[in-house]
């Protein structure tokens, strides 16, 4: 004889608001099998759950239905609840009469008879529960870090001196990330490279992390404790093997006018090149599309040159598989084209730059080694405009989004031109100033106070040449009055974009991404790292835009949750799975065709003698996700889900039907 | 031969009659057939706007219904204040369903949304180009042109669907193949005042001033325009701007002027006579 409990929720008032709970629970009191039926303010408090307990424990309860929220929210707290009373947790069910009742629903008598349907419905389910119990998988303890940026880097030391095997695949030819790009890094002014390039050498050097550069993911199978990725490692024509980085090549390269990505285009490097000098391998590629062994066949200059034989015009792209029990997703930002704003003169006028191109002029390695120079005649600019939310906050040709770190590095930039020009004058044109941060108002205010920045509160309108300078017209709406600057070089803070494979990659990882493909975490408050896939986790300005300090924490957090995955050698499973009835498995392999897991393998069944009579469907159940594609294309019906078979469905279905 | 529906407005029936006759006579020359829609009203313009929403859709839309049912789908509307209201109300109707519905009902007629609504630079980059340069018939080569295209005809970008509404260039293009020579100044999108001309002339008089100071900064001996409020600003007004700034003498031409003119169309004929700033005389 079923014994089932009921145990109605308030949810405070988000509940009994629109849903009469005294009467959920006297109705399903009087269903068949239920035992005991009561309600309560907040059944996951401490005191709810001990409801639960007691009740398991008092009335010999044989089931448990919960109605309350979303699964999802709160189905562990009560199955573990339910286990502490020594009942099997999957014999315990939640109703949730809250995002599908109380919060969609106004007429309460309507609501209450819904919500008492749906109680219905659960306590049929779990009169044809069984008790199941967890699978167990091994975890493999190897982490693979994807995009080697400052959060990359952190994410996989952190891993690596927890103890534990990382693998860091990183697509362009150097690790290092927007980070290597920036001059000093607010709030405190510290020189970029000389707080990043040490911990690239240390990801190098570490004996715990195989580094991939050049190289990018084509494909992620498996589950969480047991991924297999394939990694293309794209053909970079050097034999990092043989390569000493003495440089040779890069000398006697003669496509010397390439515009250099890391530059922003205010330089030039050579076909085979590295990016930057401590470039992390220090060793070069050859970028195909401007090497003229690959445009017009002929030219060997740097195999000539190169002492090590390391040059290799046939090398192919090639592809590694890997084994790794967690993940974590690193691949940072872009930022946007200004050239979406014609009223700039962005690519028209040479000194209208962007806030990325004027950290590499402050940049003591740029292309002025790090005197303020302006690209058009290389003089030095004696009043520089920042208009800052250049795209950000602008719902009409932008992205309705703050790009969070634009204020900061505005202040940051008119202080730096301040610090090298002493005689000239930074003008900022802002919206607002966000600078929520511990020390960054203060930074702000010393931009203003102690280096005169001039700070107008409006937008610029347009900006044009006139007799060399640029004639920057906007507004202060904080006294009124149209101001025009006649400036000599303008910087564009524009906004922060998810990188452009943000979609495809999210989609081959199985993560969720927002409407502007910024990856989305598990919940914005409590689950920050963890992504809605089981052992993948976010890290740094892949998530949102995020400056430097936040990606850090952010990247030592999705390590410890990593090396908390790692704590042990398996992993508890839920055992909601696929299970096939091999006595009226026809084999016709749909379900092996339709199965996005790989799960289902095939198995020869063998007579006494040995001797293979005939195939069958077999489900591996560490592969299995759960999913009953399967249970539903099977032609013979021999696919059940353990949880969700058949009987269980149907009993559902019935008890509305026979109300 | 290129046949296109016409909505001319009242502009062009009136103050800016000669942009009128000069589209009329440049579309002969071009070998276009303009289908006038019958029973045209006024498309409201900014005192419809500024008044009501609904009246705002509805008097084009009135205009777009009618065109639908004589048959016309592609419509050139060469006054950029006309413009602006159709392709608001196009796009408006094709768009939403519900307005579409809305505003039939007040119309009384069952407009489909299958006009598509060509300004004069559109209809040019569309049925003149790139072959007008094989007709040029008079060297306009070495006239400096200033294009100026002002704000209706480019703005708001998600109704107008055409150039950069910050950085435009296709007058420039359609101006440089008929030979002459379209010059890079950046006031070309600036507002002229527009219909400020009347309730407060002193602003109109300040701003068309800053538009005629850059073209002739950038050399301009012309200004290129295609839309009539353009026009009588800095035509009109170019005579009070003399009288506060200093002497100007920029000839202001409607593009269907400067077109006409290239394909040998004759000065009076394209109503150049009429203006206040004198624009015989710029072809040798
Ligand atoms: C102009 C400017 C100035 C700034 N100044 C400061 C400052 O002063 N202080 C501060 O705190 N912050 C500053 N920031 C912000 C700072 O750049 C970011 O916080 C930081 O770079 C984020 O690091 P990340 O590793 O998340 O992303 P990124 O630096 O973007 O690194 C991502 C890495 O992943 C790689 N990658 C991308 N996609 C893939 C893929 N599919 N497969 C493999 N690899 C991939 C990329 O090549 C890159 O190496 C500034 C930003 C800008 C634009
Ligand atoms: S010359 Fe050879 S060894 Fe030297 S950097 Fe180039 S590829 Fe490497
Ligand atoms: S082969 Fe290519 S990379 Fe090598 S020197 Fe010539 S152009 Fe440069």
């Amino acid at each position: 004889m079923a014994r089932i409990g009921v145990f109605v929720c308030h949810c405070g008032e988000n509940i009994a608001r629109t849903v009469d709970c005294a009467r959920v629970a006297e109705t399903a009191a009087k269903f068949p099998g239920v035992a005991h039926a009561v309600d309560y303010t907040y059944m996951c408090s401490d005191p709810g759950q001990n409801l639960i307990k007691e009740a398991i424990r008092e009335k010999r309860l044989t089931g448990v239905v919960v109605a309350a929220c979303s699964p999802r929210m709160h189905e562990p707290t009560f199955r573990r609840a339910a286990a502490e009373a020594g009942l099997n947790p999957f014999l315990c069910e939640m109703a949730n009469i809250r995002e599908h009742v109380s919060w969609v629903h106004e007429d309460r008598e309507v609501a209450t008879a819904k919500a008492i349907d749906h109680v219905r419905i659960m306590v049929e389910k779990v009169r044809h529960n069984e008790p199941l119990y967890p699978i167990r998988v091994p975890i493999t303890k190897k982490a693979l870090v994807i995009g080697g940026g400052i959060a990359g880097i952190q994410a996989a030391l952190d891993i690596a001196n927890g103890g534990q095997e990382v693998i860091l695949v990183e697509k362009e030819p150097s690790i290092g990330g927007h980070m290597a790009q920036l001059s000093e890094t607010f709030p405190t002014l510290d020189c970029s490279q000389c707080i990043l390039t040490p911990r690239m050498v240390e990801v190098a050097s570490h004996p715990n992390i195989t580094l991939y550069t050049y190289s990018e993911i084509e494909e992620v199978e498996g589950f969480i404790g047991n991924f297999e990725v394939k990694i293309r490692k794209k053909a970079r024509s050097v034999d990092l093997n043989k390569c000493t980085g003495c440089g040779l090549c890069m000398e006697k390269c003669p496509m010397k006018k390439i515009p250099s990505e890391f530059e922003c285009g205010l330089g030039a490097r050579t076909a085979i090149y590295r990016p930057f000098p401590q470039a992390v391998p220090a060793k070069p590629v050859i970028d195909r599309e401007h090497c003229l062994m690959f445009t017009r066949g002929k030219c060997g200059t740097c195999a000539k040159v190169c002492p090590t034989g390391a040059i290799n015009y046939e090398d192919q792209d090639e592809i590694v598989t890997e084994k790794v029990g967690a993940i974590v997703v690193a691949t940072g930002y872009r930022v946007m084209d200004a050239d979406l704003y014609g009223e700039y003169g962005y690519g028209k006028y040479p000194d209208v730059i962007t806030g990325m191109q004027f950290e590499r002029l402050l940049s003591a390695s740029g292309p002025t080694t790090g005197e303020v120079r302006r690209p058009s005649d290389g003089k030095i600019p004696k009043k520089v405009v920042f208009v800052q939310c250049v795209g950000s906050r602008d719902n009409a040709r932008g992205v309705p989004y703050c790009s969070k770190i634009c204020c900061m590095y505005t202040a940051k930039h008119a202080m730096l031109y301040k610090h090298k020009v002493h005689d000239g004058q930074a003008y900022v044109f802002y919206m607002d100033i966000r600078a929520g941060g511990k020390n960054y108002d203060e930074f702000v205010r010393r931009a203003i106070e102690e280096d005169d920045a001039m700070y107008y509160r409006g937008r610029v309108s347009k900006i044009y040449e006139e007799n060399g300078k640029l004639i920057v017209k906007g507004v202060d709406t904080l006294s009124g009055l149209t101001i025009q600057v006649n400036a000599d070089m303008v910087v564009l803070a524009t906004a922060v974009l998810s990188q452009e494979d943000a979609e495809p990659l999210a989609q081959k990882l199985s993560i969720s991404y927002d409407e502007y493909d910024f990856l989305t975490e598990a919940h914005p408050k409590l689950r920050p790292v963890e992504t809605n896939t089981a052992g993948i986790f976010l890290a740094g300005a892949c998530q949102a835009p995020k400056d430097i300090p936040d990606t850090v924490a952010q990247a030592g957090g999705a390590a410890s949750k990593v090396l908390g995955l790692f704590s042990s050698d398996e992993l508890e499973r839920e055992p909601v799975i696929a299970r096939v009835n091999e006595e009226t498995c026809v084999a016709c392999w749909r379900c092996y065709n339709a199965c996005p897991y790989g799960a289902i393998e095939k198995k020869e069944i063998k007579d006494r003698q040995g001797r293979a009579v005939r195939w069958v469907a077999h489900v591996n159940e560490s592969v299995c996700a759960g999913c009953g594609l399967c249970n539903a294309i099977c032609p013979s019906n021999s696919v059940e889900l353990d949880g969700f078979d058949d009987e269980q469905l149907y009993a559902e279905i019935g008890a509305l039907s026979n109300e | 031969m290129t046949k296109l529906g016409y909505y001319p407005g009242c502009s062009l029936e009136g103050t800016a009659s000669d942009y009128g006759i000069s589209v009329r006579r440049m579309a002969r020359a071009l070998g276009w057939e303009l289908q006038e829609i019958e029973d045209w009203n006024c498309c409201g313009a900014t005192a419809a706007h500024q008044t009501n929403h609904l009246l705002a859709l509805s008097l084009p839309a009135r205009d777009l219904a009618l065109a639908e049912e004589q048959g016309i789908t592609e419509l050139l509307v060469p006054c950029a204040a006309c413009f602006s209201r159709l392709v608001h109300a196009n796009k408006a109707m094709q768009q939403d369903p519900e307005t579409a519905r809305e505003i039939n009902d007040i119309i009384e007629m069952n407009y489909r949304g299958t006009v598509s609504v060509l300004n004069l630079i559109e209809a040019l980059q569309k049925y003149a180009m790139p072959d007008i340069a094989g007709k040029v018939q008079r060297n306009l080569s070495g006239l400096k042109v200033a294009c100026y295209y002002g704000c209706l005809l480019l703005r708001p970008p998600k109704y107008t669907e055409f150039d950069d509404a910050e950085q435009p260039s296709s007058m420039e293009d359609i101006v440089r193949a008929l030979g002459a020579e379209p010059l890079d100044w950046p006031f070309k999108t600036e507002c002229c005042g527009a219909g400020l001309s009347m309730s407060n002339t002193g602003a109109v008089v300040d701003l068309t001033h800053k538009i005629l100071e850059n073209a002739r900064h950038h050399g301009a001996r012309v200004i290129a325009v295609a839309c009539p409020m353009c026009h009588s600003n800095l035509d009109m007004r170019q005579l009070d701007v003399s009288r506060r700034y200093g002497k100007y003498n920029i000839p202001i031409l409607f593009l269907s002027q400067l077109v006409g003119l290239a394909l040998g169309v004759s000065e009076k004929e394209l109503g150049l006579k009429k203006h206040f700033v004198k624009a015989t005389s710029i072809i040798r």
